[in-house]
């Protein structure tokens, strides 16, 4: 591919240190040129999405990693807003979750969540499915070009 | 449970490829078949001969499709409060950036271009095999 070179910007919403140090590792031991950005709650990935203050100058990422249980406004929220935006919509948005409940499934897959990813307790699984993730949705999948200075 | 698979093709070599796929990768799953956009709307309708069919767990939807195009069907599932939840992925010979975009507008869960070897195709199935139908979290069936 031509665009190799380009880093793939992900936005990992997450409050717990230690998954967010966990999917970093992750994403660095697969190789692939990848800018994680972080948000510690929902609020503050609202803001990262839509550009407001101190993220005047982030990028629109091209891959959503949400937690559900989030501080401040939690992941159904979060993947409601990004769903009913015309411009946020077309980020995929992966649901990261230690939830497994039949309901929160349900609901993410209704917000249209791009898919459903539960977080396993031990770090060899942890570190298998964010590679997964990283082989399935960075590579394989085809995602939307973006207009990087919109 | 076997998961029901609901694949929208219309290529004929196209359905037997992956059908073999899915049966290599060692995967039991029920594939079912719409040879075009209005078959397909039918059978996620339950309508005329399609009133006993399974509500399908996963859809592989192309894009270039007879009657009615893929596009279309994928507007039509994400606009449907009882069929939007099912997730749908374009499996299409396309890669144009319109088709991807509008897909994603649209609110497919994912985009992925058909290669055109074979043995390409084949790891194709086997990474939705491996993702789609093993590690991601389907919604559950709530009746059917």
């Amino acid at each position: 591919m031509e665009d190799d070179e380009i880093a793939i910007e992900v936005l990992l919403v997450e409050d717990s240190p230690g998954d967010v140090r966990l999917t970093q590792e992750a994403f660095r031991d697969s190789g692939k040129p990848v800018r994680l950005h972080l948000a510690a709650d929902g609020i503050e990935a609202m803001a990262f999405l839509r550009r407001e203050g101190i993220y005047a100058d982030a990028r629109r990422p091209d891959l959503i990693l949400l937690d559900l249980n989030l501080p401040k406004m939690d992941g159904r929220e979060v993947l409601a807003l990004i769903k009913k935006d015309q411009y946020l919509k077309i980020i995929p948005t992966i649901i990261l979750t230690t939830s497994d409940s039949e309901a929160d499934i349900q609901i993410s897959y209704q917000l249209q969540a791009n898919c459903y990813l539960r977080k396993p307790a031990h770090w060899d699984a942890f570190d298998n499915l964010v590679k997964s993730i990283n082989a399935f949705w960075l590579t394989r999948a085809k995602l939307p070009q973006m207009p990087r200075n919109r | 449970m076997q998961k029901v698979v609901l694949l929208v093709e219309d290529s004929p070599g196209d359905v037997r490829l992956t059908q073999e796929a899915f049966r290599n990768a060692g995967r039991s799953i029920d594939l079912r078949v719409a040879a075009d956009g209005v078959e397909a709307m039918s059978f996620l309708r339950r309508q005329g001969i399609h009133a006993e069919v399974p509500r399908p767990d996963f859809i592989l939807l192309d894009l270039n499709l007879p009657k009615m195009d893929g596009r279309e069907v994928l507007a039509h599932i994400k606009e449907d409060n009882d069929l939007k939840a099912i997730p749908t992925v374009i499996l299409t010979t396309s890669d144009a950036e319109a088709d991807i975009l509008t897909s994603y507008q649209l609110q497919a869960n994912c985009y992925l271009s058909k290669p055109v070897q074979l043995e390409e195709f084949e790891r194709l199935i086997e990474s939705i095999n491996d993702f789609w139908l093993s590690k991601v979290k389907l919604p559950q069936q709530e009746h059917g």
